[in-house]
């Protein structure tokens, strides 16, 4: 069984652009829906909140890994912890990875979320049936949004 | 509302279930292939049929391998007579692949978001 994800997405947009729309943390934001207190820096804490309307009251924190230039942003994080109540601090996170390759039309996004096998299965399912509806239901709605003003 | 109060609720807490490294094992995934056609099985059984075709495990590797896998929770052992029968239960592996896909489905629309912003 597969304990990955990966996604691959072009992107017609030069790689400088996807570049900086990954790592300036107020960029990242903008499509991302977080709200981040500062720039990403390799080794440190990156903290924040949810920006989607009704669930502003969750925060979002990633351990920025790598940032090479144009090629590889990474952070570690708790993939899609949804519930506030819940102390995610000493499971062990999974490793997301942003690739960047030119190609003839623009950019190649290759990402990889890495890491499920040490996530507890209790915490997944709990995380998972208590929030699925409505966060779902949330990103449907913003991707309408979006789908319209573009 | 605190973590705290709900570990206090959980005077020990519950093993972990590794799933994923549970299987990611070739006898394992053979035991569980054999398993999941629904019919419990004793470890003498599972000893004797080809998991592997070359490789011969010792019922004590096949006991290792179960317990695993109990831990787990993706076969439970019960008792048939004076034998132990192994059985398996669908339900840790199922909601692995039911997170994997509500994550999966987050990138993706994050990751047209991020299209949307980049080439506009």
């Amino acid at each position: 069984m597969d304990d990955r994800i990966e996604k691959r997405i072009e992107l017609k947009a030069p790689v400088p652009r996807v570049w900086r729309a990954l790592t300036d943390y107020r960029e990242f934001g903008e499509w991302f829906r977080v709200k981040l207190d500062g720039p990403f820096v390799p080794g440190q804490i990156s903290r924040g909140h949810i920006t989607y309307p009704g669930y502003e009251h969750l925060k979002w924190e990633a351990v920025v890994q790598k940032m090479e230039p144009e090629r590889l942003f990474s952070f570690t994080w708790h993939p899609y912890a949804v519930d506030p109540r819940a102390d995610y601090s000493k499971e062990t996170p999974t490793l997301v990875e942003f690739r960047l390759e030119k190609t003839a039309s623009g950019t190649l996004l290759v990402l990889t979320e890495s890491g499920f096998d040490k996530i507890p299965s209790n915490r997944r399912l709990e995380a998972f049936r208590r929030n699925e509806g409505g966060w779902a239901e949330q990103m449907k709605n913003i991707e309408k949004h979006v789908a319209q003003a573009s | 509302m605190s973590p705290k109060r709900r570990s206090n609720i959980a005077a020990r807490p519950r093993p972990r279930s590794p799933v994923f490294a549970a299987l990611g094992d070739e006898t394992r995934l053979a035991l569980v292939t054999k398993l999941s056609s629904g019919q419990p099985r004793s470890i003498s059984q599972l000893t004797n049929s080809q998991l592997n075709k070359g490789s011969r495990l010792t019922r004590q590797a096949i006991t290792k391998h179960l317990r695993v896998l109990e831990r787990a929770g993706i076969v439970h052992s019960v008792r048939v007579g004076r034998e132990s029968r192994f059985e398996f239960d669908p339900q840790p592996i199922a909601g692995i692949q039911e997170y994997l896909d509500f994550v999966s489905e987050q990138w993706d629309h994050a990751l047209s978001r991020l299209k949307s912003f980049v080439e506009d």
